[in-house]
């Protein structure tokens, strides 16, 4: 029986191991400037844990392989209450590694959280709603239009409540979609009209709860032109699984003229870019 | 079906090994204390059970207060409320109710039966008197329009002090179960040994109600 | 030399009839049976709504006849929808977390155990006992009600009537939708916020305050029976370690339930009483502003982060609820069944109170991205991996006390071997889960599911696996079926590792939690056949608990009939006969002259001494100073 269940524990070690370094999935490409650093103590990590794991299960495999109770009425098992030293021991290494690991895995977080946006980055603002993106454009005047809740109202499609009265709206936009420049900081200004969603694009190894009641601010930068999903991933209703986007990185350039458009051309544009670019493949 | 959960077999004394002439229980001539002397009394378990209990209830307040504190400050729709007169009432009564229960706690000590009843019976009349200032309370506020939904610091009122109140109402029938238990036709024999403990858990229980007043107290009107 | 023992004070006489006996009965052996049946019904119903789960991703639009005959407007057609499949996931985990995990190996186990273990004739308050439980059964007969208020269009109108609009149900779902979390504000709009936030959730928050309350109860029977009755020779450090467990998870109950408690209360109001607790202002909900139609009264100034703070405050504690007392079985299993001592009985019990401790610090890890100060996160996120530490020095011990024993592998040996495995499986993703930088991309996506359910959802239950298959022969005097047992075993432990490894990778992947469908998504396209290996592993993995079932309840009328120790084990219980006598020790309380893991001793005359073994073998002192022998 110790034997069998040796095997077994070793043969599931085995597969699971094979089943995360076959390589046939993982994370998707990452575009962001900070994913290559988040990759790499993503792999780190991994490596720490899949070793502990194999460890430890080689070591339970072995012990029930090797303590088995072979019948022998007079053998009894080694009598010891435990060391003192083998606990302080492992308890030191345990902790140093543990730790080590988690002060390492602060430095993606601050870089990206504990400063705002650099100067001259691109500013969207972002409302979530049941079960539809809204991106909010400042215009070639680079200024956002104000915004009221009170002057929401889907059935005219004032979705996030743009105050027309604002001479700075009169430049902006709102799409249900996300264009950014590539290699430029941008800052997404998250806000949500109804329920918690949360902002996540898997290339950009990137998420944000959008809040109702605040202006959350986050900013990150994005290295790679194309197409990406943008799902959300905070639990905010049936049609949870429905609310889908893209966000299109795109040329400094492109991002340029689409802003000086107005809002129908604007949103024409959009439609043939998001034609115009493909998904990754997968 | 019986037999299957609690059997009636007598159970036979496991145990008794060792060889013959062994040291005591503690092994070869250990410096170790001595071995546990077992069971506390229950006089105690009373006392340990009452502040194991407060702890529970010192948490759910902690947890609304520190919503307290969070919401004062999470928006701009906070107002302070003015203090309803009755409030300083309500804190006299409870105060002094606080007494009378200490003051009844010591009569039984001392074996002053009498005295122990009809402390009880004063404590629990002003128990009900701050209750009753509680309704007072509410009602004053209802009068000027404020109700537990017209601001976060309205809402908080009401709730905490209706918190309050139910634990209170809580320990009020535990002062009736004590003043009943204290008249002497009513009481059952045996209980002596109880009764001191229980008055004391009683009474540890009241006195954190009337701690747990001021509190709030000083919370729903000094806390902006 | 005779044995030293003393007299028992009798406390009540036993008792007689149908009713006082099995049904209201005050008896902590009764009472923990009672809480292990209802968790028995509990996880029975937890995994139907997962295998529906299963089923609904795997094939999604397969119509399943059955749903069309329960839930018509849930699921029309037998197809399910979005939100049908919502209120699964929600009522599954609730039910699992609360009424599986937090029942079972506290009130159930412990209740049964922890007097006898400590040589007391009962719980310190057996009428508070009592009540506990029945209280906790009123908090299940409403979650279930949720069921069928939200199921069933009739009666969700009747409600909405007759208790008022925001109690209105009938919207088709098995129940309500905001998962075992309920985030505000979606739980504290109501029906404007979508299907099942009406009654549904209602009766969500009802029956949790309810279930709070009952184990506010329990845990101040614990604690007190722990530090009151326990016998003479008992001293803390003799302790069984299943004691110690039981006493940590109440500490823990004790602490953070009447947070949930508070949370929830302050929930129920914004739902029934117009308050703003947590629902802020400004909003608008399904073409609604807020304050502008009755059915969307004003709300201003709420703060949604703060019902997470309240909810994670109790959630984290929570999880080591559901932990801690199967470390401790596994702990007092492996050792009886070694014929070892417990390696580092000490460190042990440090370690158990590390994990509690600093499980009231780390709840901030479950709102890195929340939106509230990223430096919390940093603190919470250092704090969360350094509470590592004492479960992987529990690992060792676990390996310590195998290395050199002379192990028997009964069934209830191998799920304690299971449970380290699981355990060592599903913790170690914590060091990933738990970096605020990983959580960026990981949060709310498989590999938390995949995560908690191993050691929650999979090592806890092995624990109480082990736990049943060891004490059943004390509680009934008969054993569970060994062979059956095995297969059980296998079955599961192949199983659970099928179902649960994949999920890690399909979270590496992007899969996102508590989506009803996955066909929207090109980047997910390639994990089906995973998902398909996972639901084919779950059914497998639950169609084999039927075989446990059945051992359970036909092995309590025809199992073996088991002796006073049929294990050779050392702990109080199995002093006693089997089943034991109403007040445990016929009326003469044991005294404990060692430690509770006196096994192999040398020169002893068998390879365990019992805690009531006047003995000379036993080294000096309490028989463990944690020094080398």
């Amino acid at each position: 029986m110790g034997r069998v269940l040796a095997v077994i524990i070793w043969i599931i070690t085995l597969l699971s191991v094979l089943l995360f370094v076959s390589g046939k999935w993982w994370f998707p490409e990452g575009i962001s400037s900070h994913a290559p650093a988040l990759d790499r103590q993503f792999l780190i990590t991994i490596l720490v844990v899949g070793i502990s794991f194999t460890v430890a299960q080689i070591g339970l495999g072995w012990m029930v392989w090797k303590y088995r109770d072979t019948g022998a009425a007079t053998d009894r098992a080694i009598y010891t209450h435990g060391s003192n030293r083998l606990e302080v021991l492992w308890t030191v290494i345990t902790a140093v590694v543990f730790i080590t690991l988690g002060v390492m895995g602060q430095s993606v977080w601050a870089s990206l959280r504990l400063n705002e946006a650099p100067p001259g980055s691109y500013s969207v603002e972002v409302v979530a709603q049941q079960f539809q993106w809204n991106f909010h454009y400042a215009g070639a005047d680079n200024k956002f239009g104000k915004t009221d809740p009170k002057l929401i109202d889907d059935g005219s499609l004032n979705f996030v409540g743009l105050d027309a009265t604002d001479p700075n709206s009169a430049d902006d936009s709102v799409t249900t979609a996300l264009a950014i420049p590539v290699g430029r900081p941008v800052e997404l200004r998250l806000r949500s009209k109804d329920v918690i969603h949360n902002f996540w694009v898997p290339q950009l190894r990137f998420k944000q709860d959008l809040v109702p009641g605040m202006e959350i601010k986050v900013h990150f930068t994005a290295n790679k032109v194309g197409k990406y999903e943008l799902a959300c991933a905070e639990l905010c209703g049936q049609l949870h699984f429905k609310m889908r986007s893209f966000m299109l990185v795109l040329p400094e350039q492109d991002i340029q003229v689409l802003q000086a458009m107005p809002q129908e051309q604007f949103q024409a544009r959009m439609l043939e870019l998001l034609n115009q670019y493909q998904l990754p493949t997968y | 079906m019986a037999t299957m959960v609690t059997s009636t077999r007598p159970v036979i004394q496991k145990g008794a090994g060792g060889s013959p002439g062994m040291p005591g229980p503690n092994g070869n001539g250990s410096k170790r204390r001595d071995p546990f002397r077992g069971p506390d009394s229950k006089g105690n378990r009373y006392r340990i059970g009452m502040w194991v209990g407060l702890a529970s209830i010192a948490m759910m307040f902690t947890s609304l207060s520190s919503a307290y504190i969070v919401r004062s400050g999470s928006a701009a729709d906070w107002l302070p409320l003015r203090i309803p007169r009755v409030m300083f009432a309500s804190t006299a009564l409870i105060l002094l109710s606080s007494v009378t229960l200490e003051v009844a706690r010591r009569k039984l000590k001392r074996s002053f039966a009498e005295a122990y009843s009809r402390y009880l019976l004063l404590t629990g009349v002003l128990g009900l008197a701050f209750l009753g200032s509680q309704l007072v309370a509410w009602r004053q506020l209802a009068g000027q329009g404020i109700y537990l939904s017209t601001h976060p610091h309205s809402s908080f009122f009401y709730l905490l002090t209706g918190a309050h109140a139910l634990h209170l109402a809580g320990g009020l029938l535990a002062i009736g179960f004590l003043y009943l238990r204290s008249r002497p036709k009513l009481d059952k024999p045996g209980l002596a040994t109880t009764r001191q403990a229980t008055a004391d858990a009683v009474s540890i229980y009241w006195h954190f109600m009337d701690g747990l007043w001021i509190y709030l107290f000083l919370l729903l009107f000094l806390w902006r | 030399m005779s044995v030293e023992h003393h007299e028992g004070v009798h406390r009540h006489p036993a008792p007689t009839g149908f009713i006082r006996k099995y049904i209201f009965s005050v008896d902590h052996k009764v009472i923990g049976i009672q809480y292990i049946i209802l968790a028995l019904a509990a996880v029975l119903v937890g995994m139907i709504m997962s295998l529906l789960m299963r089923l609904n991703l795997s094939w999604p639009g397969t119509s399943w006849p059955i749903l069309e005959t329960l839930f018509p407007t849930g699921a029309p057609g037998g197809v399910m929808t979005p939100e049908f499949y919502l209120s699964l996931v929600t009522m599954h985990g609730t039910i699992m977390v609360f009424f599986v995990l937090t029942t079972a190996p506290q009130g159930g186990f412990g209740n049964y155990f922890l007097p006898i273990q400590i040589g007391a004739e009962d719980m310190a308050f057996p009428t508070l006992n009592m009540l506990s439980f029945w209280v906790t059964l009123v908090g299940f007969i409403v979650i279930l009600l949720a069921i069928v208020v939200e199921g069933n269009q009739g009666i969700g109108e009747w409600f909405g009537t007759n208790l008022g609009p925001s109690f209105a149900g009938g919207s088709g779902t098995a129940g309500p939708i905001g998962g075992w979390t309920g985030y505000a504000p979606l739980s504290a709009l109501g029906k404007i916020a979508g299907p099942g936030q009406g009654a549904g959730m209602n009766l969500w928050v009802i029956s949790i305050a309810i279930f709070c309350i009952g184990s506010l109860l329990g845990a101040l029977n614990f604690i007190t029976t722990l530090l009151n009755m326990r016998t003479k020779g008992m001293s803390l450090m003799r302790m069984p370690l299943t004691c110690w467990a039981w006493f940590t998870t109440a500490v823990l109950a004790l602490l953070s339930f009447p947070v949930l408690l508070g949370g929830g209360i302050l929930l129920l109001l914004d739902r029934i009483a117009n308050t703003s607790f947590f629902i802020p202002s400004g909003l608008y909900v399904s073409g609604l502003l807020s304050g502008s139609n009755p059915n969307f009264p004003l709300h201003t100034g709420g703060s949604p982060i703060l019902w997470q703070h309240l909810f994670w405050f109790f959630g984290h504690p929570e999880v080591y609820i559901a932990i801690l007392p199967g470390m401790g079985a596994t702990s007092h299993i492996l050792a009886t069944f070694a014929r070892k001592p417990v390696f580092g009985y000490r460190a042990m019990v440090f370690a158990i109170f590390a994990i509690g401790l600093l499980g009231f610090f780390v709840w901030g890890h479950h709102m890195f991205i929340s939106g509230m100060s990223p430096y919390s996160a940093i603190a919470f996120s250092v704090l969360t991996l350094s509470i590592g530490v004492p479960s992987a020095v529990k690992t060792f011990n676990w390996l310590g006390t195998l290395w050199g024993a002379r192990i028997r592998f009964t069934t209830a040996m191998l799920f304690a071997i299971g449970f380290v495995s699981l355990f060592v499986a599903g913790g170690i993703t914590g060091l990933i889960l738990g970096q605020s930088s990983l959580d960026l991309p990981m949060h709310d996506t498989y590999i938390v599911p995949a995560h908690f359910h191993l050691v929650m959802g999979v090592a806890s239950i092995f624990g109480m696996f082990a736990a049943l298959y060891f004490w059943f022969p004390k509680m009934f005097g008969r054993f569970m079926s060994e062979s059956i047992g095995r297969i059980h075993f296998w079955i599961t432990f192949i199983g659970v590792y099928t179902i649960f490894v994949p999920m890690h990778i399909m979270g590496i992947v992007g899969m996102p939690r508590r989506y009803s469908s996955f066909t929207e998504y090109r980047f997910l396209d390639s994990l089906h056949p995973l998902v398909v290996l996972v639901t084919v592993a779950a059914i497998v993995t639950i169609a084999v608990q039927i075989l446990f079932y059945f051992n359970v309840f036909w092995s309590m009328f025809k199992g073996k009939k088991a002796g006073d120790n049929p294990w050779e084990a050392t702990t109080l219980e199995w002093n006693t006969t089997s089943p034991p006598p109403h007040d445990n020790f016929a009326g003469v309380l044991p005294t404990v002259y060692h430690g509770p893991y006196e096994f192999a001793v040398p020169g002893a005359p068998k390879d365990y001494v019992m805690q009531t073994d006047v003995s000379s073998e036993v080294p000096s002192g309490n028989g463990h100073n944690g020094n080398k022998h």
